[in-house]
């Protein structure tokens, strides 16, 4: 579904992303985790094209994201993005923030495309929401609206970059829920965060990210009971 | 004091020799303005936008019509249209309408660098949301960047166009009838009341400017995003919290 190949980047000499190579099977959920600065944001924003790579390739669903001839928009349109600061559209309506990509992009008409909306919105909890601005919702309402927003264009892949890591601790929980049924239903799903109960109940696979690296990899077992580097065990021991 | 030097004067004040004869005074000088600022909108949208591209041949020559403008006196680009525009388009050509060109080429580029600044205070992440939600730049810019730039650049906007209302009266110069020549005809032919007309004309480009200022402030309040329902919620809340 994902195969990354071998890519470097650079941010002027800084060399931030130095060869991942990486396989992400149809619904597989992986956790990336890993210290502030390591490459995470900038690995999976590689992956929809938010940012270039300078050395190697990625193919989701058999499409090579950076070739000059893939039609861009219709493939970020199969992978929906979480930020960690929501980037909601501040100017219009909850309903229209996740109705617009679908009525715009795939020219859907707006009864459908709102009918859709409502129904995601519903899904993760805040269907009577939907016709408030976004300042009007706390930070919680705020992230799962970006979900149902992320949802709308029917993706097959999801990517979350910290979705939790701006909210009010008593926030976390309601998001991180919605993140677990949409793990249960099946999606694609990488999610670069710190929460290592969700990495427990649902991941597949833990990425663990260090200077532009996949320094280790593994199931959560594996990944919590016994890590085989020093600098993962590290990490894990100020996380937990 | 002859006051009444002004208040027999005042339809030609506010509408020049109309309807008898061509419009001017306030009325040709709000025209002016009005005018120059819709066409400058565009201009700025469009060069705003153009100074924004990533490709240099659209960049660059946005970037020097800018440039060149803004370091221009006004006045001179009065004079320039008013002399070269008839022999651009091969024809006689009034000079309310070569100093409308004028006032909008002019504001044009204040406007531009608005838009420009306009933009570039929306988040990266706007973009970037719209983007990965399979938009094209185009789209993104249209639903989703400008609508809010647009909204933070109310009152830059309506600055610049206080500052056209006022520099209507520049036209003067040419012959335009706008409102200070008006102002200026009639002091010629009375010769008593210099002070009172003056006065009187400042008062009204006083009037017409601040009015405009306040709806741009009512305007700002209107569209800050029902920010003010969250602010109102939480105070709700805290008084809630307090009482229990
Ligand atoms: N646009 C950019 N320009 C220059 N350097 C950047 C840019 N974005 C990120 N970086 C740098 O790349 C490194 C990795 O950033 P990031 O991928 O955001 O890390 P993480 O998400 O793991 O905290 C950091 O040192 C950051 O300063
Ligand atoms: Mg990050």
């Amino acid at each position: 579904m994902i195969r990354v190949e071998g890519i470097h980047k650079w941010f002027d000499d800084f060399h931030v992303l130095q060869g991942i190579t990486e396989h992400i099977t149809p619904g597989e959920v992986v956790v990336v985790c890993g210290p502030s600065g390591s490459g995470k944001s900038t690995f999976i924003r590689c992956i929809n094209r938010l940012e270039d790579v300078q050395e190697g390739k990625i193919f989701v669903e058999g499409k090579d994201v950076y070739s000059s001839d893939v039609d861009i928009n219709q493939l970020r349109a199969d992978v929906g993005m979480v930020f960690q600061q929501f980037n909601l559209y501040p100017h219009i309506t909850v309903l229209k923030n996740v109705s617009l990509a679908p009525i715009k992009v795939k020219k859907m008409s707006k009864i459908e495309a709102e009918e859709i909306a409502l129904a995601l919105l519903d899904k993760v909890g805040i269907y009577d929401q939907a016709h408030k601005y976004p300042a009007e919702l706390s930070g919680g309402q705020q992230q799962r609206v970006a979900i149902a927003r992320g949802l709308a264009m029917q993706p097959k892949i999801m990517l979350f970059d910290e979705p939790t890591s701006a909210l009010d601790p008593e926030m976390i929980n309601e998001v991180l829920k919605s993140m677990i049924d949409l793990a249960k239903d099946g999606m694609t799903m990488i999610v670069v965060t710190h929460e290592m109960g969700f990495a427990r109940e649902v991941a597949k696979r833990i990425f663990f990210m260090d200077y532009g690296k996949i320094l280790e990899k593994g199931t959560p077992e594996h990944f919590f009971k016994n890590p085989q580097h020093e600098r993962t065990k590290l990490f894990l021991r100020e996380i937990l | 004091m002859h006051w009444e030097v002004v208040w027999n004067n005042m339809d030609y004040f506010l509408l020049g020799r109309y309807p008898a004869g061509p419009l001017g005074g306030l009325a040709l000088s709000i025209l002016l303005a009005l005018g120059g600022i819709f066409l400058a909108f565009w201009i700025g949208i469009i060069f705003g936008l153009l100074r924004l591209s990533k490709r240099w041949y659209l960049r660059i020559p946005s970037i020097i019509y800018i440039e060149i403008i803004r370091g221009t006196p006004l006045l001179l680009l009065i004079f320039w249209f008013y002399f070269l525009a008839p022999v651009i388009f091969h024809r006689p050509m009034p000079e309310a309408r070569t100093t409308l060109m004028a006032f909008a080429v002019f504001t044009g580029a204040y406007v531009a660098e608005i838009v420009r600044a306009g933009i570039l205070s929306i988040p990266k992440g706007q973009m970037e949301a719209a983007r990965s939600s399979g938009l094209n730049h185009r789209q993104a810019m249209t639903y989703i960047v400008l609508p809010q730039a647009l909204r933070n650049m109310i009152p830059s906007f309506v600055n610049q166009f206080v500052s056209l209302t006022k520099d209507t009266s520049l036209a003067y110069i040419i012959g335009v009838q706008e409102l200070t020549r008006a102002a200026t005809q009639v002091n010629n032919r009375s010769l008593t009341a210099p002070a009172e007309i003056f006065f009187a004309i400042a008062v009204i480009y006083f009037i017409i400017c601040f009015s405009l200022t306040q709806t741009s402030r009512w305007l700002e309040k209107r569209l800050s995003y029902r920010t003010a329902g969250k602010i109102h919620q939480k105070a709700i809340e805290l008084l809630d919290d307090s009482l229990e």
